[in-house]
């Protein structure tokens, strides 16, 4: 029997996976072929997909974008047995974008079917909760604080400190919360995760529970990803019927449930406080701070939040040791992280690295340049919040502190690459506009700044007294910087400013045509 | 005079609502229910669920209002959704909502006059990569551009 890979991920069913494996399916049958079909998650070169595998004595072998057309023709060059044709890349494994990563979070995804409990365990899953099982709380804490692990949602805070805190607290009862509320544009690596390796976040957050003492979890996932939904849904039941949740997880005296809950459109439900609200069935309007939610989080009670790539991290620190994890990176930043290459780039995916690279390296050396075969203008490092680069600041190596110091920030690690046709003055109104209608309106410098901001960058364009409102641009961002609430209103100067700083030119169209 | 009978849509709300044993934390759930099964959330189920809950009717209706999927009237047959984020602007996301927007002659926003389709802006769908994104009826459609482009334009408008 042959087995053939088609993946189930959203790339891939965006380009008509589902009628790729079903023509597939069809033709091996007119041929009278032992064939089984299984839908995987994506290995991550984007720009393949739908990338079809196939199992063959040489290993794993590639063919793609694989098309409906392109089916009858593979059979014909014998590709279920490895044979040549347009479409092959040779094995998988050796295809240079995948071969010169560092995968730790994503080793598994791709290579599996994602709801195969059989197929997970027998690539290495649910070794970090067995590890755990065995240690106290508070060793599953050092653990993870060893590693040097720092939140993969964004913000870079260390994981160690924040669980350790809830394990601190008193309160009897605790919870953990995983946000999933991927909005930012260039970043798809929760998404992928959790529609190619579900277990894997559901192995992470058990082990946060028995770290913190907390029985209950809330997966909180945008609307905008149904796959992802339905695979997590699907994977927790599975999950519990074979005791991996639930009462007495693996026969022990330890306890953990999780839920699925759906986002429903709103771009600040990805801050933390705003999520809260809304898994508490409110509006998600941003919480002021302090309290930290690791001490009043969801219901008024201690709970430890994290990103999807962050709880995705444990299991293998709890199975290798924080130190293994630890080994890899630099300076301040540990580990290993996912980027995801996106925008205008060739080849575009999830590339997972230890920190250190620059971001130079990964767009060219992986992403192999632009897709329009154009010069590289800008860079958008760190999603919507994040600053807009230009081509002579792509040495900056990937690490937090390096993009902190070039007033910008590595964020989820989502890269956005722009050529040179790109409007940057027309970026920066957008930053704005996306500011005024995803303000949650608790604090006045979002709510209002935002809208004065895309006012203000209209004039600005149109000629109109530019030295005034450029001077009242820089002092609107300044005080929506300063004031406002949550990230949101307070890092939208960021991509504005990087690209007034930047690319000064674009922001007087009106000038330049007079030229 | 006597009451007025619950009407059918507020008899499905109140069914929902008590599914889920009336937990107001789970109100994102039973609004997404409600509008899977009724295609909207229509104005009489707000006080409904507020009663369900032990909420105020503001306080329903805020949650309804606060988030972008809800819709308080009926969308088209069919809802194209365009991705506006910058990824795909990067990948030519503004041309192709420009394409959409000429083809079904409706602002991103609008719903068009005979309720064939609406269309609406969504800020990412996750495939950055492999812009412009394209989200019709739930399906996913990615290089929504050029040929693609053209083949979904006319599955859209039959």
């Amino acid at each position: 029997m042959i087995r053939l890979f088609v993946p189930r991920d959203s790339f891939a069913l965006a380009l008509d996976a589902d009628a790729v494996a079903a023509r597939i399916t069809a033709e091996a049958r007119e041929r009278k072929l032992d064939i089984v079909v299984v839908r995987n998650g994506s290995r991550g070169l984007a720009f393949l997909e739908p990338l079809v595998e196939v199992d063959t004595p040489m290993g794993r072998m590639a063919y793609g974008p694989v098309t409906v057309a392109d089916v009858a023709s593979l059979f014909e060059a014998k590709f279920h047995e490895g044979g040549k044709h347009p479409l092959a890349h040779g094995r998988t494994d050796a295809i240079p974008f995948l071969k010169n990563q560092q995968r730790l979070t994503f080793a598994r995804c791709g290579l599996t079917d994602p709801l195969s409990l059989a197929d997970y365990q027998a690539h290495g899953g649910f070794a970090g909760l067995a590890a755990a099982l065995k240690k106290s709380p508070a060793d599953i804490v050092a653990e993870v604080t060893a590693s040097g692990l720092r939140g993969r949602g964004g913000a870079g805070f260390p994981t160690g400190i924040k669980w350790q805190t809830v394990l601190n607290a008193a309160e009897p009862e605790k919870y953990i919360c995983c946000n999933a509320d991927e909005g930012d544009s260039g970043t798809f690596a929760d998404r992928m995760l959790m529609e190619g390796d579900p277990f894997l976040l559901i192995e992470g957050m058990t082990i946060a529970g028995l770290a913190a003492g907390a029985r209950e979890g809330f997966l909180y996932i945008r609307s905008e990803y149904p796959q992802a939904i339905a695979t997590m849904v699907r994977a927790c039941e599975l999950a519990q019927a074979a005791g991996f949740l639930g009462q007495s997880i693996q026969g022990t005296n330890h306890s953990f449930s999780l839920h699925v809950r759906t986002g429903a459109g709103a771009y600040i439900c990805g801050e933390e406080t705003a999520m809260l609200e809304s898994l508490e069935g409110k509006r998600g309007m941003v919480r002021a701070k302090p309290p930290i939610p690791a001490l009043e989080g969801l219901f008024g009670k201690p709970t430890i939040i994290n990103n999807v790539l962050s709880f995705a991290a444990v299991p293998d620190i709890l199975a290798r040791g924080g130190a293994a994890y630890q080994a890899l990176g630099l300076g301040r930043s540990r580990g290993t992280l996912p980027f995801q290459l996106a925008g205008n780039v060739k080849q575009g995916g999830l590339v997972e690295l230890a920190f250190g690279p620059s971001l130079r390296s990964l767009i060219n050396d992986f992403g192999g340049g632009t897709a329009s075969g154009r010069p590289i203008r800008a860079v958008q490092v760190g999603g919507p919040l994040g600053a807009y680069l230009p081509e002579a600041a792509l040495d900056t190596p990937l690490d937090y502190e390096a993009f902190a110091g070039a007033s910008a920030m590595l964020g989820h690690g989502g890269v956005v690459v722009f050529d040179d046709t790109v409007d940057m003055g027309l970026q920066a109104r957008f930053a704005m506009e996306f500011c005024a209608v995803e303000s949650c309106g608790k604090c006045t410098p979002c709510r209002i700044g935002a809208q004065r901001g895309v006012e203000v960058i209209d004039r600005l364009r149109a000629s109109e007294n530019p030295a005034a409102n450029l001077a009242l641009l820089k002092d609107l961002c300044q005080t929506m910087t300063d004031a406002s609430l949550c990230a949101m209103g307070g890092l939208t100067p960021m991509p504005v400013l990087s690209a007034l700083s930047h690319f000064p030119e674009d922001f007087q169209p009106a000038a330049k045509a007079a030229e | 005079m006597s009451q007025t009978p619950a009407s059918p849509a507020v008899e499905t709300a109140t069914a929902i609502a008590q599914a889920h044993g009336n937990r107001p934390d789970a109100l994102l759930e039973m609004l997404h229910e409600i509008q899977h099964r009724l295609g909207f959330i229509p104005e009489a189920v707000i006080p409904a669920l507020a009663q369900a809950l032990n909420r105020s009717r503001a306080e329903v209706f805020g949650v309804v209002s606060f988030y972008h999927d809800f819709r308080r009237q009926p969308a088209g047959r069919h809802v194209v959704r365009v991705c506006r984020a910058e990824a795909c602007q990067a990948r030519g996301g503004r041309e192709t909502e420009a394409a959409l927007q000429q083809h079904l002659r409706l602002k991103t926003g609008e719903t068009a006059p005979d309720g064939s389709v609406t269309l609406e802006a969504v800020y990412c769908l996750g495939l950055c990569a492999i812009g412009p994104a394209v989200m019709v009826d739930g399906k996913l459609h990615a290089r929504a551009e050029g040929k693609r482009l053209a083949t979904l334009l006319t599955e859209v408008a039959s």
